[in-house]
């Protein structure tokens, strides 16, 4: 039985209805990371889509060409912190999908750095998902995923990979790098699945 | 967050192993760099930590805690030394 | 005594710095420690909420006397807790000692180099203390770096220790006592060169504070010969 130490409370962890089961509301922007922030170049950037037939690759311009949108949005962190009313700037994965053809339902997140993660490819369209590059009307921090990641919103923020580099459509739902290591394959937030 | 070194493991994997593994010699499986795990530079995260090869960055070991249960997936390490 | 969790009752604090203090705990059942282990310290809040954080041990004798010294940070949810609220007659949990790799030990034969950054020297004092107590005749050499005069622990037992087996160089990055020789600034190559061991002397070197210092001054003596196997290093995280 653990002992409690008098008057240590922990971070303010009021209950908000807004906020999925089990988060606390937090004003800053806590930095987790699985390794060391890559330096990129958006000179020498690329994005790239595989699918069953082939590559499509779109270098820091040319994704951007394909239309940027505003973003306001929340984002649901698995270790418990919520943030409203974030905003973002970015490409949405309709208009990259509409430049690509393929068959397969899943898509495999990779980035520099080697991080990856797994999501079915309907939760990344229709108005679900982007590549973002801007946080709060600024180009996104390194240590934020800049130059660029995925945005997930919907799903818990581990499912919105940082240094994003491309996609890999998959026949199959195969586990990313937490996904193997104990976290939800889905990660939906208002249904708290944040483990196996 | 920056990161940290092994010797922050040293609390929770005493939890999981009777020795320490701070002072445990480990074979990185990437680049083949054998060295003492308090030497890995760790990455920490409420839910777990990232253990990477001080010398290639490659991962060597994860550790994630659930409510229930502790994953622990060592595959970045292709074999440890543990002084008796 | 893997993995057990001890009750520590807090017996009396002292501050430090205008941002740390030292705190001693009376710890049934401890049995000692090596100096430069740690304990992991864990509070635990009435609605179950818990927290867990690592502390470097100040103390290094077989008593069941525990004392840290903790640093706040600005955005910390545990250290602002132990440093302004935490009161005697108040309880934590800790874990351990832990960490068999950054220690020295008195039965060791090679003269010591310590460096340390903030409160960095939080595990170097333990070894400092262990030396002192041991009647060991191996010389150590600790460079001390701090924004300030203000900002250093142990400042005055650190002073008092000083003497043919214990020579203490003090860097002060942001603002130096008045009179100091030198300007403010970070500890350089040359300073390194100049102050501490060198790599012939076949040093036992431990490096601790912030990730930033202790790479930087790790880097700086690699340049300087030393085999980076030789150099203990212990990272507190931050810059």
């Amino acid at each position: 039985m653990a002992i409690i130490s008098r008057g240590f409370a922990g971070r303010s962890r009021e209950h908000n209805p807004e906020l999925p089961p089990g988060q606390y509301l937090t004003e800053d922007f806590p930095v987790l990371s699985a390794g060391p922030t890559p330096d990129l170049d958006t000179a020498e950037w690329t994005f790239t889509v595989q699918t069953e037939n082939g590559p499509t690759k779109w270098n820091w311009d040319e994704l951007h060409d394909l239309g940027v949108e505003d973003v306001h949005t929340d984002i649901h962190c698995v270790t418990r912190w919520s943030k409203l009313g974030t905003s973002w700037r970015g490409i949405p994965l309709d208009a990259i999908f509409d430049k690509v053809e393929t068959e397969r339902d899943f898509v495999m997140q990779y980035s520099y750095g080697g991080y990856t993660t797994n999501v079915p490819l309907e939760d990344l369209l229709d108005g679900k998902a982007w590549v973002v590059s801007e946080f709060e009307g600024e180009p996104l921090d390194p240590e934020h995923g800049g130059p660029a990641r995925l945005l997930v919103p919907h799903l818990y923020f581990w499912k919105s990979a940082k240094w994003i580099r491309g996609l890999i459509m998959q026949d199959s739902d195969e586990p990313g790098f937490w996904e193997q290591n104990g976290y939800n394959m889905y990660g939906d937030p208002w249904q708290e699945q944040r483990y196996w | 967050m920056d990161h940290v070194d092994g010797n922050a493991l040293a609390g929770p994997l005493s939890e999981l192993f009777r020795f320490d593994l701070t002072t445990t010699d480990g074979q990185c499986r990437h680049c083949g760099d054998v060295t003492v795990l308090a030497r890995a530079m760790v990455y920490v995260d409420p839910s777990g930590y990232v253990v990477r090869c001080c010398s290639c960055d490659g991962v060597l070991f994860t550790v994630v805690t659930g409510p229930e249960r502790t994953w622990l997936d060592l595959s970045g390490i292709s074999g440890l030394q543990i002084p008796h | 005594m893997v993995g057990r969790w001890h009750v520590g009752t807090v017996v009396s604090t002292n501050t430090e710095t205008p941002t740390g203090r030292s705190i001693t705990f009376d710890v049934p059942g401890w049995t000692g420690n090596i100096a430069g282990q740690h304990v992991d310290v864990r509070l635990s809040a009435p609605d179950g909420y818990q927290a867990t954080r690592s502390y470097s041990i100040a103390s290094a004798d077989s008593t069941e006397r525990v004392q840290l010294a903790v640093d706040k940070l600005p955005d910390g949810e545990v250290s602002p807790y132990l440093v302004d609220d935490l009161q005697v007659g108040d309880q934590v949990e800790f874990r351990g000692p832990l960490g068999g790799w950054f220690v020295w030990k008195p039965e060791q034969q090679q003269p010591v180099q310590l460096i340390g950054g903030g409160s960095g020297v939080v595990p170097l004092i333990a070894m400092v203390r262990s030396h002192a107590a041991s009647g060991s005749s191996v010389p150590f050499k600790l460079l001390y770096s701090v924004r300030e005069p203000d900002d250093a622990f142990f400042a005055d037992e650190l002073r008092a220790l000083e003497g043919p087996l214990l020579e203490v160089t003090w860097v002060y990055t942001r603002k130096t006592p008045d009179g100091w020789p030198t300007p403010a600034g970070r500890v350089s190559q040359e300073i390194l060169a100049r102050a501490t061991f060198a790599a012939a002397d076949n040093p036992a070197v431990f490096v601790c504070g912030p990730t930033g210092f202790v790479e930087t001054v790790a880097t700086h003596l690699v340049a300087l010969g030393h085999d980076p196997i030789s150099v203990k290093t212990e990272r507190f995280g931050g810059k």
